[in-house]
């Protein structure tokens, strides 16, 4: 019996330190409230354009991948500190997120991002109260162009504050806030389109080289052979590529 | 999920609400109330007996034990809890992984910390990387029952403190001219009567344990609170079945109640508890108690 317990438990750590190579099983880490990038569908499992451009990435560069959410304010501390390999959580590639994290090729077009407000109101957008998500480069838009800026932690309150009028309007991704606009008549979009960040692209460690050429490889392949732009088209992101 | 479900979009009124109550994403609420359970009962005992192990270091004779007890209660009643969960957590996470990574990996010749990385070998990583997500999940929660553990266990070992100074002199005198040795004093005479001096702060702290489980979240398990933001906000029809407006209101009151019968039911038992420790105890209540009968 002493005999058949230590040959499982060496078996089992042998086999532990076999699987154990790197990278055997890629952590996708996503935000999971952003749709149509990424969201929880009603099954509550990670759902939208990312959750299948990511499948079919991993498919194509032969990783096994694994889907965990993350709240977005700590989602960049906990990649570096390793708790998950990669963000897939649309998120733009800016020269500060550059500073801290490896960004791969962009895989949407640099987004348009639009001002959302309740129907029919005037707002002067430079002086008016402006909603955005905490650490979004649209909150670094809004701060920089003379508005007052109010952020939320998620992308849900920011939509909420305007309803509730606690902001004029709310600054977010187009592909964002388009189903929202369609749905609700009370609520409508203002003013001009801005152009901000260079699209969205996957985070991830700087060390971690490989990881990101196989990914950048992926991208470049589903970009050449037109896969991207049909996910692009089906999940109405924006302009293909 | 009953079968009349599968078309969400021809229901109404409590058929529809019956299904929308028991999507997966609901069935995970009620998952996470489980959740916040099962780390209420782990780490009440846990902080109660990092308390007990505090406040008996605090009173030893011996002075690095001492020191190390008081330390132990003034850092940590000091710092913010939301800055112990954010740095302290990692910190140890990370404390863990450098270990095993010095133990494992002997010969890995590349810095841990690259620029902003903390970046250790394959095998020293806790769980490891291909781990399934239950591993990663219930490892986090151990974190999180630690940490819980240490900030509320700081707290019980200053109420144990008092509560043990609160003990009538004059029971440990003469305990000691019965010819009992410091030890048995403390096990036979001082610990049974200082709970009924320590159980109204351990009952506050309870309280606030159970008030201070949304932190959970900053930690990446998802808890009550994190379920009902998620599942109250405003779903438009593209992406879900049961599209609805901004019902955060509802959840919230649905969560309010909770809370309250939670900690009602709290307070009867705490009560109970209470009469039971002030049976024959020289306080007021214990006196009150006696003539009564």
């Amino acid at each position: 019996m002493k005999k058949l317990i230590l040959t499982t438990t060496v078996l089992t750590l042998a086999a532990g330190a076999a699987l154990a190579g790197s990278h055997s099983v890629v952590r996708l880490g996503t935000e999971g409230a952003y749709p149509p990038f990424n969201f929880l569908n009603d099954k509550g499992e990670v759902d939208g354009f990312e959750r299948e451009l990511g499948d079919e990435l991993c498919a194509r560069a032969e990783l096994t991948c694994e889907w965990v959410t993350n709240d977005w304010d700590s989602i960049i501390p906990n990649l570096v500190s390793g708790n998950y390999d990669v963000i897939i959580a649309g998120m733009s590639i800016t020269e500060e997120r550059e500073a801290v994290i490896d960004f791969t090729q962009n895989y949407t077009q640099p987004d348009p991002s639009a001002f959302l407000a309740a129907e029919g109101s005037e707002i002067d957008l430079t002086g008016a109260v402006i909603a955005a998500q905490a650490n979004t480069i649209q909150a670094s838009y809004v701060a920089s162009s003379g508005a007052t800026l109010v952020e939320f932690a998620s992308p849900d309150e920011t939509i909420a504050a305007v309803r509730n009028g606690e902001a004029d309007a709310v600054l977010a991704d187009k592909a964002f806030l388009s189903p929202i606009a369609e749905e609700s008549a009370e609520l409508d979009f203002v003013g001009e389109d801005v152009l901000i960040g260079g699209g969205v692209g996957m985070g991830l460690r700087e060390s971690d080289n490989d990881l990101r050429d196989k990914f950048d490889a992926a991208i470049q392949s589903m970009k050449d052979d037109g896969s991207l732009n049909a996910l692009i088209e089906k999940w109405q992101i924006g302009a293909t590529f | 999920m009953a079968s009349f479900c599968s078309d969400p979009s021809t229901l109404s009124g409590l058929s529809w609400l019956l299904c929308y109550l028991t999507t997966g994403k609901h069935v995970a609420l009620y998952w996470s109330v489980g959740t916040v359970l099962l780390l209420l009962a782990i780490t009440a005992p846990a902080a109660l007996a990092f308390g007990f192990g505090g406040a008996t270091a605090a009173r030893s004779r011996f002075l690095p034990l001492q020191w190390l007890g008081r330390g132990y209660i003034a850092v940590v009643r000091g710092v913010p809890d939301i800055a112990f969960f954010l740095f302290f957590v990692i910190a140890l996470d990370q404390f863990f992984e450098w270990a095993r990574h010095k133990v494992k990996c002997p010969d890995w010749d590349q810095p841990i910390r690259q620029g902003s990385d903390f970046v250790v070998c394959p095998e020293a990583k806790l769980p490891l990387g291909n781990a399934a997500q239950w591993v990663h999940e219930t490892y986090g929660f151990m974190l999180a029952v630690l940490t819980f553990a240490i900030v509320f266990g700081a707290f019980a070992a200053n109420v144990l403190y008092g509560a043990m100074r609160a003990v009538p002199h004059p029971q440990l005198e003469t305990a000691e001219a019965y010819g009992m040795s410091p030890r048995q004093t403390f096990w036979r005479i001082l610990v049974p009567q200082m709970w009924v001096y320590a159980l109204p702060g351990l009952s506050n702290l309870w309280m606030v344990l159970i008030k201070a489980t949304p932190l959970l979240f900053l930690l990446g398990i998802e808890d009550i609170v994190y379920w009902a933001r998620e599942l109250g906000g405003a779903k438009t029809a593209r992406f879900t079945d049961y599209p609805h407006g901004d019902w955060r209101v509802w959840y919230f009151l649905a969560l309010l109640i909770f809370y309250l019968a939670f900690t009602r039911v709290s307070e009867i038992v705490l009560d109970r508890i209470m009469g039971r420790l002030t049976h024959g105890q020289a306080t007021l209540a214990g006196d009150a108690q006696r003539k009564a009968v």
